[in-house]
């Protein structure tokens, strides 16, 4: 018992003066120097349209469906997908019947709506959902297997659709860490700002 | 596996081996209250400071009852301390998405994961936790959870090195310490880097941001025959951005090796992890003090043979594991190849474009390796092999550099049982580092590793053939099984990474799962902790006899190999019955096209 009171206070102090260095300091002093330093980034590198409208974040996809924009992974955050508030993956397994069937139907879709021949292969980042839901990225293979529709859309030559994916591609670091991603939103963005 | 991807790991492998001893130097002098840092100047003060308010007088130590009860007074706070903040979520400041307190059930869980380091989380944090919750609730325990375990990790330590002693060193002055001159430094740069990334860091309400596309709605279709009716889907306009102070929190929840993610989809999320380069620092960062650890062993025994022999075994089963895992990703799932999927990709179901195969598979085994647990990707859409080495990795007790203390002494007991074994083979008392190892400290041994089994086969069997524990599945077959074994494992072993697609606190408020998760995560932790402790206290009275020509060397080939032979065999032969009936069966299925 003589124990338990002798060492209560140093417990109970501790957990205090933790928290305000931790939990209060600590975080206060990264919210200021990163304010000074990354302002940007430290906000969400949020994206504002010419009239000043937010329209997202450069990190975060969005979800496009229209015949003149590259689409983006298939999502399961949230209830049509790239709920930002609800950051998820399928969670399906490798022998899930609804898994399946969902390949399946993305497969056929995104055939249909690229032209692509039944015996293709088609990029597995193209029907697979993410992990987070919210991936801003495809692959440069499933770009490019979109621009002939939406160069049909748009008016617009291949060739210079592929300079917008080159020049929107975020390329794996120093050339050696990770992959190369093609940034769906800002690639979509240049397509609209060149239409004005 | 491209060749770009085996540059990448020889770079994590020869990069982790190179800060080992610069981190391991540093230990040595924060672990040690006399210890000289070039912080010193800056930090001494306040840690003079602290320990008058706590009224501790640094330079009197425990012995290891005394320790234990200190561990155990300091976690019983820190649970409460949770429990309320959680509780009174909705009335505490810094809460401008006016989110609602946890429930009971909910709330005691999450206090009890954060206060063991597991950090597993049956709730989505964007939509749950308040900044406030976030930022002192769940984030001092990133920070003290870690230090008790490291705390830890030198009491065992010390009772190795010491002899014919009876005190272990200064609990209090441990986690202080630890977490003055360690932690905090550390996670000050690792924080800033992220933002630099692109990891947020503020505290402002959640922004609205209007759709560059508007999405149109899906209109409802009836259920016609055996096709089941499908709910109409409005049309989307605006996404809801999170902001947050994330960056802070991230950084500790790495080098913690706590794993608890700001968001739900933890470091998957792109601002979580941002970037390639984040991700590589971030995988460092997880393994970076527990490697450390392995060098202050063989600083404090004097005898740094023994220290990398540790390390490379570690290194060994790490390597094998990161081997397994990437090939079974790389190799993907020949029933989705069939549908049409380029075989060349992998598995790409629940993985991030920016991180591809190669970094998902190396991270999801260097979470498991340590008892991190923050993922980058989701374990539970991995294939069958994929999936089996986090948990493989979870079951063998998170001693491959483990998590930040826990690695280690949960290695050591495993070196102490590796040298029972050798001393039973040749006939000859066994010997650890001089000391005699006597019946007293293999059953301490033996207790902490059987807990650890009995937790989590008892409860997965339980919650295997229960409604409730079947009603929280989110895939049916043997993969549903893997869903609830790997849940206890993860609770069990502190690690907190999922099968996520588990759902542990559901919506009809049912508490069996965050209930019984929470007592697997305070066995996994406490009743190990206790006998680790104890043999700390056995070891540290006996003395060192000089070695002679029958002592059987803790270091090198031998050693070694013993060592990883002790590892496996106790965690397959205790694992392998449940991991046949999960993801052995369902990899034969998958194989053969069997979906469920």
């Amino acid at each position: 018992m003589k124990n338990i009171i002798l060492e209560l206070r140093p417990a109970i102090v501790s957990t205090v003066v933790l928290a305000i260095v931790c939990c209060g300091i600590y975080p206060l002093a990264v919210t200021g120097i990163s304010k000074f330093a990354f302002a940007n980034k430290a906000n969400g590198s949020l994206i504002v349209d010419k009239n000043g409208t937010l329209i997202g974040s450069e990190l975060l996809g969005q979800n496009f469906t229209g015949e003149g924009y590259f689409h983006p992974r298939p999502s399961a955050a949230g209830a049509s997908g790239y709920d930002a508030a609800n950051s998820s993956g399928s969670n399906l397994g490798p022998t899930s019947q609804k898994l399946a069937d969902q390949l399946k139907d993305r497969i056929a879709a995104y055939r249909t709506s690229n032209g692509i021949a039944a015996n293709q292969e088609i990029p597995a980042d193209a029907v697979t959902a993410s992990a987070s839901g919210l991936d801003p990225h495809i692959s440069p293979a499933n770009a490019a297997l979109q621009i002939a529709r939406v160069a049909q859309a748009r008016n617009l030559t291949s060739q210079k659709l592929q300079e917008l994916i080159n020049f929107n591609t975020d390329k794996a670091g120093f050339g050696v860490l990770g992959v190369d991603g093609v940034n769906v939103l800002k690639l979509n963005i240049a397509l609209d700002v060149r239409k004005e | 596996m491209h060749s770009n991807d085996w540059l990448q790991l020889a770079l994590f492998i020869g990069v982790l081996a190179l800060l080992t001893k610069p981190i391991g130097i540093y230990l040595t002098k924060v672990l040690d209250p006399a210890g000289k840092t070039w912080l010193d100047l800056v930090i001494r003060p306040f840690e003079k400071i602290t320990y008058r308010m706590m009224g501790v007088d640094p330079t009197q130590e425990h012995g290891w009852k005394g320790y234990t009860f200190a561990i155990l007074l300091f976690s019983a706070v820190g649970v409460l301390f949770t429990y309320a903040i959680l509780r009174l979520q909705n009335v505490l400041p810094l809460n401008p998405q006016g989110l609602p307190a946890l429930s009971p059930a909910l709330a005691f869980n999450t206090a009890v994961s954060f206060t063991t380091n597991t950090n597993w989380q049956s709730y989505g944090g964007e939509s749950t936790m308040s900044y406030f919750s976030q930022m002192v609730a769940l984030a001092i325990h990133n920070f003290t959870s870690a230090a008790v375990g490291i705390s830890i990790a030198a009491a065992l330590v010390r009772g190795v090195a010491r002899h014919s002693a009876t005190t272990l060193g200064n609990f209090w002055v441990d986690v202080i310490r630890v977490t003055y001159y360690l932690l905090l430094p550390i996670s000050l740069i690792f924080a800033v880097f992220l933002v630099s990334q692109g990891t947020i860091q503020n505290f402002r309400a959640y922004d609205t941001a209007t759709l560059v596309e508007v999405i149109p709605e899906v209109p409802a279709v009836p259920a016609q025959g055996d096709v089941a009716a499908v709910d109409a889907v409005p049309a989307v306009t605006t996404q809801t951005i999170v902001q947050g102070p994330m960056a802070s929190q991230s950084a500790i929840k790495m080098l913690g090796t706590n794993g608890g993610g700001y968001t739900n989809a933890n470091s998957a999320h792109p601002f979580e992890n941002p970037t390639p380069l984040s991700n590589f620092i971030q995988m460092l960062s997880i393994f970076a003090i527990g490697s450390g650890l392995t060098w202050y062993l063989g600083k404090s025994t004097k005898n740094q043979a023994h220290g990398w022999s540790v390390w490379a075994v570690m290194m060994i089963l790490f390597t094998s594991g990161v081997l397994t895992c990437w090939w079974a990703e790389a190799h993907g799932n020949p029933i989705h190849q069939a549908l049409g999927i380029a075989s060349a990709d992998g598995n790409m179901e629940g993985k991030e474009v920016r991180f591809g195969i190669f970094n998902s598979s190396l991270f999801a085994t260097i979470t498991t390796a340590a008892s991190c647990g923050a993922v980058n990707s989701m374990h539970d859409s991995f294939t069958a092999i994929g999936g089996l080495v986090p948990l493989f990795m979870i079951e063998l007790g998170e001693v491959v550099i483990g998590g930040v203390g826990a690695g280690l002494y949960g290695m050591l007991v495993f070196v102490v049982l590796a040298v029972f074994i050798a001393g039973l083979m040749v006939g000859r008392t066994p010997e650890y580092l001089g000391k005699k190892i006597e019946a007293f400290d293999v059953k301490m041994s033996m207790l902490a590793l059987l807990v650890l089994t009995a937790s989590i086969l008892g409860f997965t069997a339980w919650a295997a053939v229960s409604t409730w524990g079947q009603a929280g599945l989110n895939n049916a077959g043997p993969h549903g099984f893997s869903e609830i074994l790997y849940a206890y494992s993860s609770a069990t072993g502190n690690n907190g990474s999922a099968f996520a697609g588990l759902t542990a606190n559901p919506t009809s408020g049912d508490p069996h799962y965050n209930v019984t998760l929470a007592i697997a995560m305070l066995i996994g932790r406490f009743l190990m902790i206790v006998p680790i402790m104890a043999l700390a206290g056995s070891l540290v009275k006996k003395k060192i006899s000089p070695p002679s020509a029958g002592t059987f060397p803790v270091s090198g080939m031998t050693f070694g190999i013993l060592l990883i032979g002790t590892v496996l065999l106790v965690g397959a032969l205790n694992f392998l019955p449940a991991l046949a009936l999960g993801p052995i069966v369902e990899h034969f299925l998958m194989l053969k096209g069997q979906l469920f």
